[in-house]
C-alpha cells in the first residue's frame, strides 16, 4: 500500500464513520467545542478585563477623595462604578491645584444620575487640558460643543448617547443618587449641547456637566466649611462653603505621587490618595484570583469531560464496528491501518470541537464585552489574539487523540475471522 | 511453479475449556494460474478456515507451508500478509460483507487504496463490468442482494488478484441470481486471468466446474487423504 492510498484510505474511512454516527459525533464535538469554547472566554476574558483595569490608559495618574477605601475612590471617579466615599473641601482641590508637581487637578462632584448613567459635575478643563490617552482629548461630535461652565449644559459620551437616545437638544431633569429613579428627579432642566466621540473608556458613560450645577442643584447642600450652605440663586458661594467629591490628578513626575502619599495618606488624616490608580485595582483582581482560578478550572474540566465523552461514545462503538474491522483487515487493512483510522477519527472529531470552540469562544467574548462595556466603559478586544486561542484547541486535539487510543487499541485487537460473519 | 501450493496445513483451534481441536489437516493442494477449482464440503468440514488460512488472515501451525505467488503465507509475519493478501487475493463472502455506510463505489475504491492505490476511474469501470454503473452512489443496503454481490465481485477484482476466494457465494442468492453471480465471477476472473478457488456445498454451483474436490478427500482432520 502506497502512503497516498494509506492516507486517502483514512480520509474516506474517517469521513465515512462520521457521517455514519453522524448525531454522536456532533454532540461529542459540541461538548468539545463548548470545552474548549469556555476555557479560552474564561482565560481571555479575564486577563483583558484585568489589563483593561489595572494597566489601561485611564489619563489619570491618582485620585484624590475622602478618607476611606483606596478602591471605592477609584472605582467611583475612574470606572464610575460604586457610590462616592463621601467629599473633600474645595480648599484641598485648590490646595492640591497650586502644588506645582502637579500638572493637572480636575474636580468630580458626583451623585446623580440619569436613567441610570452618571453624571458628573467637573470644570471646562476636563474638555481642554485632560488627555485620556496620550495625545488624545475628547471631542465632541460634529454639531455639538462643551458645555458652558455657567449655563445648565451637559456633555454626553457616546454608550450614553447611544443607548438613551439623547442627542443634541435634548433636555433632561437629574436624578438624585447613583440609582435610576424617575420619581426623585430634580427640577433642574438641562440641555444636551453636545455627544463626544467614543474614546473606549470608561467616559462614555459618562454625562458631563458643570461642577456649579451640581452645588446648586436643589436639594443639594454644601458642608465644606463644616456647617450646612444652602447655595441660593444668584448668590455667590464662598469658595470655604464648596465640597468636591475627588479630584482627579496628573503629576508631572512618580517622586510627586510618593511625596503626596506620604503627605496625605501617611500623615494626614482628612483625605485619600488613591497612588497609583492600578494598585487597588490589582489589589481586587488578587483577592478575587481564586474565583479566576476556580472558573479556569471548570472550564478546563468541561474540556476534559467532552474528551472522555469522545472516548465513551467511539468505545461504546466498538463492539458493532468490529464487522467493519474485520472487513477492512480482510481487504488488506493492517492492524495499524485500523488502530489510525480511530485515531483519527477521535482527533477529527476533537479537532472540529476545537474549531468551534474558536466560534463559541468569540461569541462569549463578544457578550461578555458587550456586558462588561456597558457596565464599566471598559472595552475588551473581541479579536484580539491571546495564546490560548492556539493553546485550548491544540490541547483539545490532543485530548482528542490520547483518548482515542483506547478505542484504537480494541479496534486492533480485533479478530478477524470470527468478525467476518453476521452476529445475530 | 504452481500459484498456490500448500503443503502439510494444519490448523488447530483451543476452545475455551483449554482443548484443542484440529480443524485442517492438508497434506497437499495446489492450484495453477487462471485455474479455476471447485471445493465441496459440508458444514464445518474446514472449507472456510481453509479459506481464511490461505488468504493469510489465519496463520496455520507451525511446520506447514502456504505458498502464494512465491511467497510462504505461513512464514510471514501478520504485516507482510495483509500486504499479500491485499496485493495478490480477491475475496468474496458468502455475506458479501460490505461496508455499509460506503457507496458501491467506496466500497471497490477503498479495496483499492488498501492495495494497489485508489484509481477512482478504474472501481467505475469495474462496477460497470458488474452492471452497476448506474449504481455508482447507491449505498448497500440501497441495492439487492444480487446487485450486492456484484459489488463485492468488482471488490474482489479491484487490485487485480491472481487468486480469487470464494466462500459460498451463492448461499445467499436465490437460485437464478446465483447461477447470474456464478457466471459472472468466473468470467471476470477468466477476463483478468486471475485463478479462482470457490467453496460451496451446493452441487448446482459445484457441476459447473471441471476441477472440484470434497474438502473431506484433502482435510485428514475431516477423515480423508490418508
Amino acid at each position: 500500500m502506497t502512503l497516498r492510498g494509506l492516507l486517502r484510505a483514512l480520509c474516506l474511512i474517517v469521513r465515512r464513520n462520521l457521517a455514519q454516527h453522524a448525531l454522536s459525533s456532533t454532540v461529542t464535538a459540541l461538548a468539545s467545542a463548548l470545552g474548549c469554547g469556555l476555557v479560552i472566554a474564561v482565560v481571555v476574558v479575564r486577563e483583558q478585563a484585568h489589563d483593561a483595569f489595572v494597566g489601561g490608559p485611564v489619563g489619570f495618574d491618582a485620585v484624590l477623595g475622602a478618607r476611606g477605601s483606596q478602591l471605592q475612590l477609584v472605582l467611583n471617579t475612574v470606572f464610575h462604578l460604586e457610590t462616592s466615599p463621601g467629599n473633600i473641601p474645595w480648599s484641598m482641590y485648590e490646595d492640591v491645584r497650586k502644588d506645582p508637581q502637579v500638572e493637572l487637578a480636575i474636580p468630580y462632584a458626583l451623585g446623580d444620575n440619569y436613567r441610570g448613567w452618571r453624571i458628573v459635575g467637573t470644570t471646562p478643563e476636563i474638555f481642554t487640558r485632560f488627555e485620556y490617552r496620550k495625545g488624545r482629548r475628547f471631542q465632541a461630535q460634529p454639531g455639538g460643543r462643551f458645555f458652558d461652565p455657567k449655563l445648565r449644559e451637559a456633555v454626553i459620551g457616546s454608550l450614553v448617547a447611544q443607548r438613551t437616545g439623547m442627542r443634541v437638544g435634548t433636555a433632561f431633569h437629574p436624578q438624585h443618587g447613583v440609582a435610576d429613579d424617575r420619581e426623585g428627579h430634580h427640577e433642574e432642566e438641562y440641555v444636551v449641547v453636545g455627544v463626544l466621540e467614543p474614546t473606549n473608556s470608561p467616559s462614555d458613560r459618562v454625562i458631563w456637566i458643570p461642577i456649579e450645577g451640581i452645588f446648586r442643584m436643589g436639594g443639594h447642600v454644601l458642608h465644606g466649611a463644616g456647617e450646612t450652605f444652602v447655595p441660593q440663586p444668584g448668590e455667590k458661594i464662598p469658595e470655604e462653603a464648596k465640597e468636591v467629591s475627588a479630584v482627579m490628578l496628573k503629576l508631572r513626575t512618580p517622586m510627586a505621587g510618593f511625596r503626596l502619599d506620604q503627605k496625605i495618606n501617611r500623615e494626614g488624616t482628612a483625605a485619600t490618595l488613591a497612588w497609583p490608580i492600578g494598585k487597588s485595582l490589582a489589589e481586587l483582581f488578587e483577592k478575587l484570583g481564586w474565583m479566576d482560578r476556580v472558573l479556569a478550572l471548570v472550564a478546563w474540566l468541561v474540556m476534559a469531560v467532552a474528551a472522555a465523552s469522545i472516548l465513551a461514545s467511539l468505545y461504546n462503538a466498538m463492539n458493532e464496528r468490529r464487522r467493519d474491522f474485520a472487513i477492512l483487515r480482510a481487504l488488506g487493512a493492517k492492524r495499524r491501518v485500523v488502530f489510525s483510522a480511530i485515531l483519527l477519527e477521535s482527533t477529527a472529531i476533537a479537532g472540529f470541537g476545537a474549531l468551534g470552540g474558536l466560534g463559541i469562544s468569540t461569541a462569549l467574548i463578544a457578550g461578555a464585552a458587550h456586558v462588561v462595556r456597558s457596565q464599566t466603559g471598559v472595552v475588551i478586544q473581541v479579536f484580539a489574539f491571546h495564546p490560548v486561542q492556539f493553546l485550548a484547541p491544540a490541547a483539545m486535539v490532543a485530548l482528542g487523540a490520547l483518548v482515542g487510543i483506547v478505542p484504537a487499541l480494541k479496534a486492533y485487537r480485533t479478530p478477524v475471522a470470527e468478525n467476518l460473519v453476521p452476529q445475530s | 511453479m504452481p500459484l498456490l501450493d500448500i503443503r502439510n496445513l494444519r490448523k488447530t483451534f483451543r476452545s475455551p475449556d483449554g482443548s484443542e481441536a484440529l480443524i485442517l489437516d492438508v497434506p497437499g493442494f495446489a492450484l495453477e494460474a487462471g485455474e479455476h477449482v471447485a471445493l465441496s464440503g459440508g458444514s464445518g468440514s474446514g472449507k472456510t478456515t481453509l479459506l481464511n488460512v490461505i488468504s493469510g488472515i489465519l496463520a496455520p501451525d507451525a511446520g506447514g507451508a502456504v505458498v502464494l505467488d512465491g511467497e510462504d503465507m505461513a512464514a510471514l509475519p501478520e504485516s507482510r500478509r495483509d500486504a499479500l493478501r491485499a496485493r495478490a487475493i480477491g475475496f468474496i463472502f458468502q455475506t458479501f460483507n460490505l461496508l455499509q455506510g460506503f457507496s458501491a463505489l467506496e466500497n471497490v475504491l477503498l479495496g483499492m487504496m488498501l492495495g494497489r492505490g485508489g484509481d477512482e476511474e478504474e472501481a467505475k469501470r469495474l462496477l460497470g463490468r458488474v452492471g452497476l454503473a448506474g449504481r455508482l452512489r447507491h449505498r448497500p443496503r440501497q441495492l439487492s442482494v444480487g446487485q450486492q454481490q456484484r459489488v463485492a465481485v468488482a471488490r474482489a477484482l479491484a487490485n487485480r488478484p491472481k487468486l480469487v476466494l470464494a466462500d459460498e457465494p451463492t448461499g445467499n442468492l436465490d437460485a437464478r441470481s446465483g447461477r447470474e453471480a456464478l457466471a459472472l465471477i468466473r468470467e471476470v476472473c477468466r477476463e483478468s486471468g486471475a485463478a479462482l478457488l470457490l467453496v460451496s456445498h451446493d452441487p448446482a454451483v459445484l457441476d459447473g466446474f471441471e476441477k472440484k474436490f470434497d474438502l473431506a478427500s484433502l482435510n485428514r482432520a475431516a477423515g480423508g487423504a490418508s
